[in-house]
């Protein structure tokens, strides 16, 4: 466990070097700023807002609705009320607060029942997915960098 | 007019996750079961406790009304035959201690408890195991398996009606103690306790599922879902699980301070297993 540990900050070392410049940060490098806004993209890359709508229904992936009701996602059925309506999302937020939202809600709510969608670790009894088992190896995210930046490209087509 | 306008209420009430008023719930038109109840005092986020049976649909709560309509009624009917059948070859049955099943009627009520000569708090299934191995001299039966579910509901069954009093206070405070601490903390790669989700968010849809104060009075739960018997323990693997969490194992000392925790919030209950949930 430790080597790994020793390995993820050697790599994560490397990655704020010039050679893997285009490596999305670890989660624990992420920046957010006072108020839980990111203002860097994680990937560099734009996101795709037609992918994160496919994400923020999937049950597998990001599961949005599972807490929040999506207007715009009308055919996807059982939305949940546990989180506010994200419908106008785009208009209240601005691209860096969803950003840091999505990632990490809890450095913008920290009492936030929210899940945290880029972070690997600092969590009690992690399992391996959703078998109840421990892991075999270091946690990953539940959602890829890119994936975050497809779901806020996403938030930001949701206008009053 | 007006009809139609507090039916559009009713219909905009449920849909912002407010649960429809039951009406009470009376099983075979004689046990009077008590749903709702002042909530203890070591829970001061709800005025009311509820049981899960409020927050089903209509269907699923009819069936909770009659015993001929509650599948998990077979299961209770099988544990009273195995009530008088040989615990081993030639060994004692139950019944060779206890008169018949309702002899224990309001054993139930009053588990998880404080066991002096083994100085642990103890569930009902692991009375139902000391019994089997301590004074039948046979096998215990596996913390969730067909035959030790079969007879958790049997207990149930014969002390439905009856309030729900376990002890928090004593030698087992400690334990209740430690099942407190539990119920708050967020596990797994979700961080979610059991609070999150069943003290902040009853009442409230996630995915399709609604959302109860998480009550244990109704367990053993007859669940449609799976089609049988489903103990406390092996729910509170799921929800842990659920949680992406590595969770705790049935029977383990963990899940025991767990159970005496969650009982204790449903103190003023009645006992109602076997339940019917979906």
């Amino acid at each position: 466990m430790r080597n790994h540990i020793r390995l993820a900050a050697g790599i994560a070392a490397l990655c704020g070097t010039a050679a893997f410049a285009s490596e999305p940060p670890a989660p624990s490098d992420v920046v957010y700023t006072d108020t839980g806004a990111v203002e860097a993209s994680l990937t560099g890359q734009p996101g795709d807002a037609a992918s994160g709508a496919a994400i923020a229904g999937d049950k597998s992936v990001g599961n949005c609705v599972a807490c929040h009701m999506i207007s715009d996602l009308a055919d996807v059925p059982f939305q949940g009320e546990v989180g506010p309506p994200l419908d106008g999302a785009g208009s209240r937020w601005s691209e860096a607060e969803l950003r840091g939202i999505v990632a990490n809600a809890k450095k913008t709510f920290p009492e936030t029942m929210m899940p945290s969608f880029y972070k690997n670790e600092g969590y009690i009894r992690p399992g391996d997915a959703y078998t109840g088992d421990a892991p075999s190896g270091p946690l990953e995210p539940i959602l890829t960098a890119q994936q975050v930046e497809d779901v806020v490209a996403y938030l930001m087509t949701l206008k009053e | 007019m007006m009809t139609r306008t507090i039916t559009a209420m009713a219909v905009a009430l449920m849909a912002t996750g407010t649960f429809a008023q039951a009406q009470d719930l009376v099983i075979n038109g004689e046990i009077p079961i008590t749903t709702r109840a002042p909530a203890p005092d070591f829970v001061p986020a709800f005025s009311e406790v509820i049981s899960g049976w409020e927050f089903r649909s209509p269907e699923t709560q009819q069936l909770e009304t009659d015993d001929f309509e509650n599948p998990g009624m077979l299961f209770v009917e099988a544990a009273r035959e195995a009530f008088s059948e040989p615990l081993k070859e030639g060994g004692q049955s139950c019944a060779d201690c206890h008169e018949s099943p309702e002899a224990l009627a309001g054993a139930r009520a009053v588990y998880p408890k404080w066991d002096e000569e083994h100085g642990e708090v103890q569930t009902i299934e692991m009375q139902i195991n000391e019994c089997i191995t301590e004074r039948a001299g046979a096998e215990p039966w596996g913390y969730v398996s067909t035959e030790m579910d079969n007879m958790s509901a049997l207990m149930s069954a014969v002390s439905r009606g009856m309030p729900v009093n376990v002890a928090t206070d004593g030698p087992a405070h400690e334990t209740w103690k430690q099942g407190e601490e539990m119920y708050y903390t967020r596990y797994g790669q979700l961080e979610l306790s059991c609070a999150n989700c069943h003290e902040d968010n009853y009442g409230n849809m996630i995915r399709a599922d609604h959302l109860s104060q998480g009550q244990i009075n109704g367990f053993p739960a007859y669940r449609l879902k799976n089609a049988k018997l489903n103990s406390v323990h092996d729910r509170f693997k799921g929800c842990i699980r659920d949680t992406r969490a590595q969770t705790f194992k049935p029977g383990s000392p963990e899940f025991v301070a767990l159970e005496l925790y969650v009982a204790s919030r449903g103190n003023g209950l009645s006992v109602e297993g076997p339940s019917v949930r979906n």
